[in-house]
């Protein structure tokens, strides 16, 4: 999977998908995880930079990034390779 | 470089909650480069704001509605031409239309050029020929039926599923969910609009237009693609932004290159969830929002009237992505002795 090249990211966490016109506004971490995404980093790798950045059992960090990358998926900010 | 000085009579001055896209018109082409405007406003009702804008509206005259007839309209013209010397009329409102396509060849022997479609481009979109259109030009289209009586409507709406839309013969539409309420809209609409009245099959998607410029040769002089993102309560995009959708705009071309259209147009589109594009609506003439398309780099009034002037007119290529619209209301302090004069020499 890879993020959606045509959406515009900006520094304040605001996307806007050119194509459909849909805005979203991503807290810190949201922001984060989708830079990471773009950057090419893997659920994995960015699974483990969060488990060192943040104080958060593994099972439920897995679970809330399985559920935010579902979303993302869903609002075509992710896209299937 | 000197501008063209250049007289044009524009309708669609109400400015309202609604708004008519006088306004906005006017505004592209008094931003023109090429052209110095004088802008002549004609107006149906008193309370039209643009009538009291002078700013961008020099002179306004009251013209008779569309039903006094095509011909008080045709005297009316003649008067103020006599006057105002017109070199070009922008009508936009798609009920006045059908007269003015109809006086096209009369209002040319004024000296006074238009730039509208053929009566055969304006009867074929009409939203009860649809499904007409749909196989035609091999584009997606809902379900739709026309009713002309009661018994009608609820025979057709046997054929239906709720929610439903019930639409006004030029205006208006609304989204019934039981057989009382589509009844209840069908009275109002019916009141309003006169018959036919249109039941559509609801299609459930995002709301997604463009507004496009026909050269009357199949060329597309301009398109831009906008996405709502305020409807108030009349179905009006209060805000709106430009997007890019390519498939939006391959439809557009398709739809003109196919109908030659010529003029101005808006298609009111639906974007389903499985990615498909339905055609709702295709409006005649430039949409109040058309001031976008400006803001965006395309600024449609202005090539019309280089169109119907005759001139050469490159069509655009792109525009900008992301710019919005935001609509508001402003209260204006007029005299009275303005709306007293209107009213008894109907001319301000």
């Amino acid at each position: 999977m890879k993020v959606n090249q045509s959406i515009a990211i900006s520094e304040n966490g605001f996307i806007f998908n050119p194509i459909t016109g849909d805005t979203f506004t991503l807290n810190d971490s949201g922001f984060q995880i989708l830079t990471l995404l773009k950057s090419g980093k893997s659920q994995d790798e960015i699974k483990d930079k969060l488990l060192s950045e943040y104080e958060v059992d593994e099972l439920v960090l897995e679970r809330y990034l399985q559920d935010f990358i579902s979303d993302l998926k869903r609002n075509n900010l992710l896209l299937e390779e | 470089m000197e501008r063209n000085k250049i007289t044009i009579a524009i309708t669609g001055l109400n400015n309202i909650d609604s708004p008519g896209p006088g306004m906005p018109v006017i505004r592209g082409i008094k931003e023109s480069t090429e052209f110095d405007a004088r802008i002549v406003g004609l107006a149906y009702d008193h309370l039209e704001p643009g009538i009291y804008m002078k700013e961008w509206v020099d002179k306004a005259y009251m013209v008779p509605y569309p039903s006094k007839g095509k011909e008080a309209l045709f005297e009316r013209i003649k008067e103020i031409n006599a006057k105002e010397n017109i070199d070009l009329i922008i009508p936009n409102f798609d009920a006045e239309l059908f007269s003015f396509i109809k006086l096209e060849n009369q209002i040319k022997q004024l000296g006074i050029k238009t730039f509208l479609p053929t009566l055969e481009q304006f009867e074929e979109r009409h939203k009860s020929n649809l499904p007409e259109y749909g196989k035609k030009y091999g584009v997606n289209v809902p379900k739709s039926e026309e009713a002309f009586s009661m018994n009608d409507f609820t025979n057709i709406l046997r054929s239906f599923t709720y929610p439903v839309m019930i639409k006004g013969k030029y205006y208006d539409a609304y989204k019934a969910y039981s057989l009382e309420q589509a009844q209840a809209y069908f009275l109002k609409v019916s009141a309003k609009w006169g018959y036919p009245v249109i039941v559509q099959e609801f299609v459930e998607g995002t709301e997604v237009n463009v507004i496009a410029l026909g050269d009357g040769n199949g060329q597309v002089i301009s398109a831009v693609a906008m996405r709502k993102q305020y409807i108030t309560d009349k179905g009006k995009a209060w805000g709106g932004v430009t997007i890019l959708d390519d498939s939006m705009l391959e439809l557009t071309h398709k739809i003109i290159s196919q109908t030659k259209w010529r003029g101005g147009m808006e298609l009111e589109l639906i974007r389903t969830t499985d990615n498909k594009l339905y055609i709702l609506e295709i409006n005649p003439r430039i949409p109040a929002w058309v001031y976008l398309a400006v803001g965006a780099g395309q600024n449609i009034p202005e090539a019309l009237v280089k169109l119907a002037m005759g001139m050469d007119v490159k069509p655009y290529t792109s525009y900008e992505i992301g710019k919005m619209f935001i609509r508001y209301s402003w209260d204006m302090i007029v005299d009275i002795d303005m709306f007293s004069k209107l009213v008894t020499s109907g001319e301000l």
